[in-house]
């Protein structure tokens, strides 16, 4: 009893609060991580395991760019870019070469673990503190780095919901939804799922690049376990999204609920840390989570129809004869 | 229009699945011309409209559409000419995207897909009137999603979005078979309807010799990979069910192992 106590009183509610609004720029960061993996899972319908990869690939480019003196901003622009080719050459692993999604995605963040390094050096981190860096977003002021994250997701939320609005994104679209539908409309899907993957990469990578700011150095494992937590978002945000919307939820409130899915998901972080649970834990809460969500529309449809219950129906059947 | 010389395709060659399913089979079509394709199981119905459609290559032979030879093209690109319906319903439509959003994919066909916004209001209005003509009361739904339409309503909006750009050639693969026999019997109303309004050339397989021998103005029948009988003009508005089956017999010199053809 006495432990309880003594922990619950070592609890503060302001220390609680002092540490959300960091969850909130964490999470908006995380944001775009997780409308990549939005367009791969749910748009591609591949589960696309690249992004641990190219996640840290965006920090490591950044970091090393802006120790060597590039605008971060600039540096923004090329990680972003190396995300797209790491995204294309996952495309090509699968499309060219007949690689199952799953393992081109693996194979790629294998590979990148070398390629990460090399791009720092053979050093498993590169610090690009606040104090020598003119950085877009910094730990140090979590209200600018909210606001600039703010802005970075919207920004590129319109620019998704555009982008699949056009000929060529709705092709995208079909492309996951129905590819013999697809082909027969004329639509070249392997070029379409390499375009996807690509750009979905690219938002990966600009994500790992605006959280090695904010955290103020990249590290080679930040990207460690990144598809969970982009799933995890996802998930929260349609389902969060679908209980208030219902059937008005379309395509522009589902990225938007994506983004509070993931700011959701660094709060409950933010909270599991501030209990002092083990952050470690975290991973494995995270998991149980997402299998919980992904198994639910499952359940859910193996109840309507399922043997137990004819079986359960037959017996009553007999009954009532 | 479309001319099949001495096509042959064997599936899992080497192997002991090894099939023969087209035997170096030769077809020629003039346009206009609107062919209905019966045969048993297996007699490789699909697989030549699917080689016409370029889903896999041919072994052997060439394929051309309107003069065009075709044969190293893949079926995204010679999707350009030619219009499909399938058999299951769910095959021709994206389900999670609007009815308006397919038709305007079909819109598109053959030409690049540009950066620029999908549909316009305009085109939207357009699809409207074309979705009006089918009778479904389906143009005061135009942004539904395809996927909660029921088999027949998505098998009559694939015939459209086969048909919105005039296709050189449209290939229809037991369309109606998965529908219950009052929307297959809609189905092929309207198919006929856009067939002759069009004037489109069109190759049909069907299970059920009646609509066989009552639609279109051609009728070939195939056996083991190849075309055993190919009857045109006055002579296929006489025919009879019960001509088609001595004729298969004779031919095969087999009997013709399928009730639902024979029953109905
Ligand atoms: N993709 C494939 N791989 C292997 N074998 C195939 C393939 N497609 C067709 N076949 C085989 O080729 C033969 C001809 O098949 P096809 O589908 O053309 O017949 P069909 O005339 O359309 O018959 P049905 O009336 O049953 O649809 C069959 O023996 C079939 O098993
Ligand atoms: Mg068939």
């Amino acid at each position: 009893m006495g432990a309880i106590g003594e922990y619950l009183s070592s609890l503060s509610f302001v220390g609680l609060l002092s540490r959300l609004p960091a969850g909130v720029a964490q999470g908006l960061v995380w944001a775009l991580m997780a409308l990549g993996v939005y367009i791969t899972f749910r748009i591609l319908d591949i589960a696309d395991l690249s992004v641990d990869g190219t996640f840290s690939t965006g920090g490591a480019v950044t970091a090393v760019l802006i120790v060597a003196g590039v605008p971060p901003i600039v540096a923004v622009l090329v990680a972003f870019v190396c995300g797209i080719l790491a995204g294309m050459i996952t495309g090509l692993l699968h499309t060219r070469l007949g690689i199952p999604a799953i393992l081109a995605g693996i194979l790629t963040q294998y590979a990148l673990y070398s390629i990460n390094l090399a791009i720092m050096g053979f050093k498993a981190n590169t610090a690009i503190s606040a104090d020598k860096f003119n950085l877009i977003v910094s730990g140090r002021d979590v209200n600018v780095a909210i606001i600039v994250s703010v802005c970075f997701v919207a920004v590129i939320i319109a620019l998704l919901y555009w982008f699949f609005g056009t000929e060529r994104g709705m092709s995208i679209r079909s492309t996951g939804c129905n590819p013999q539908m697809s082909k027969a409309q004329g639509i070249n899907i392997n070029l379409n799922k390499v375009v996807g993957l690509a750009l979905s990469n690219g938002l990966v990578a600009l994500s790992g690049c605006l959280f090695a700011q904010y955290s103020g150095y990249a590290d080679v494992n930040s990207g460690r376990g990144a598809i969970v937590i982009g799933l995890a978002a996802v998930i929260i945000g349609e389902v969060l999204g679908d209980a208030i919307l219902g059937k008005r939820m379309n395509f522009l409130f589902r990225m938007i609920f994506i983004a509070i899915g993931a700011i959701i998901y660094y709060m409950i972080y933010t909270i599991v840390l501030w209990l002092k649970m083990d952050p470690n834990m975290m991973k494995l809460f995270t998991a149980v989570i997402v299998a919980i969500c992904l198994a639910v529309p499952y359940l859910k449809n193996a109840r309507k129809s399922s043997f137990h219950r004819a079986g359960k129906n037959s017996a009553g059947g007999k009954k009532n004869a | 229009m479309l001319e099949v010389i001495n096509v042959h395709k064997t599936f899992d060659a080497g192997t002991v699945n090894e099939k023969k399913a087209l035997d170096g089979i030769n077809l020629k079509i003039e346009e206009g011309e609107f062919v209905t394709v019966i045969g048993g199981n297996g007699a490789g119905k699909s697989t030549l409209l699917n080689a016409i459609a370029g889903v896999w290559p041919v072994d052997e032979g060439t394929i051309t559409i309107d003069g065009i030879d075709v044969t190293g093209i893949p079926d995204y690109k010679r999707a350009a000419y030619i219009g499909r319906v399938f058999q299951d319903p769910r095959t021709g439509t994206a389900s999670a995207l609007g009815i308006d959003e397919n038709l305007a994919l079909a819109a598109r066909r053959g030409h690049s897909r540009r950066l620029v916004w999908g549909i316009s209001s305009k085109q939207r209005a357009a699809f409207k009137e074309r979705v009006a003509e089918l009778n479904l009361g389906l143009e005061d739904r135009i942004t539904t999603k395809v996927g909660v339409l029921s088999g027949g309503q998505r098998q009559a909006i694939t015939l459209l979005m086969a048909t919105l750009q005039k296709p050189k050639l449209l290939l229809l693969d037991e369309h109606t078979a998965a529908l219950d026999p009052k929307t297959a019997a809609t189905v092929l109303d309207t198919t006929e309807k856009i067939v002759n309004r069009d004037h489109l050339t069109t190759l049909m397989i069907t299970h059920n010799m009646h609509d066989a021998i009552v639609h279109g103005n051609r009728l070939i029948m195939m056996n083991n990979g190849d075309i055993i009988l190919d009857i045109k003009g006055e002579d296929k508005k006489k025919l009879t069910v019960k001509d088609l089956l001595q004729e298969f017999e004779k031919a095969s010199g087999e009997e013709f192992a399928n009730d639902k053809a024979i029953l109905s």
